[in-house]
């Protein structure tokens, strides 16, 4: 599911609510809490997870390619926990399991 | 930042009623919760991609008492920020962006 799906889908939900409208919600919760994310706030969703902002330190990093050594910058990176309640529902399916996922890193 | 937080942010940036922008709120993070919870993964562009991923079993060990344990095959979560976030996060100076950043576990 993208997040022209999700949109899709909570329109559905509320059908006195444009579509449009539901697109401007939908961007603003992900803008704001990635403005929050911003300044170094932590965002906790009830049922969800929790999202934080934590600092990685410089390190000396090498080019995998040509194995020259290369320095890596400090840099802040998101981090997600997700909560008790989603992560039993997301472990509580069928026996069947999921696919491997591996190789399957397409970022957006 | 809590989901009432959220609630707010909508509430004085879309015009919505409180009622209104909580139950939206409420319904996006549901609809999330159930795509996941069916193994499908949610993308959010600019912001990241929720993944279930499958785990084998495994032979574990109680870190307290060394006591081998076997810890049975499950589905958890991953969240893959997308680089437009990585980068908002560093963009203000204050932490060098490298060209590294693309760089992935």
């Amino acid at each position: 599911m993208t997040k022209s799906g999700l949109i899709e889908a909570v329109a559905e939900c509320t059908p006195h609510i444009s579509k449009k409208d539901t697109e401007i919600v939908v961007n603003t919760i992900f803008e704001s809490m990635a403005q929050a994310l911003k300044v170094g706030e932590r965002i906790e969703i009830r049922g969800f997870g929790s999202f934080q902002v934590k600092v990685r330190e410089a390190r000396e990093g090498r080019n995998p390619k040509t194995g020259e050594p290369v320095h890596i910058s400090a840099k802040r990176t998101p981090f997600f926990k997700v909560g008790k309640e989603l992560k039993e529902m997301v472990d509580g399916i069928a026996p069947e399991r999921v696919a491997s996922n591996s190789g399957n890193n397409e970022s957006s | 930042m809590t989901k009432a937080e959220i609630v707010e942010q909508i509430y004085e940036q879309v015009g919505f009623s409180k009622k209104e922008s909580a139950e939206l709120v409420e319904k996006v993070f549901e609809t999330i919760k159930e795509t996941l919870a069916r193994g499908e993964k949610v993308k959010i562009s600019g912001f990241g991609n929720f993944v279930v991923r499958g785990k084998n079993a495994r032979k574990g060990r109680n870190p307290q008492t060394g006591q081998e344990i076997l810890l049975e095959a499950r589905r958890v979560l991953t969240f893959k920020p997308s680089l437009v976030l990585k980068t908002i996060l560093n963009d203000d100076g204050s932490v060098e962006v490298s060209v590294a950043e693309t760089y992935e576990r």
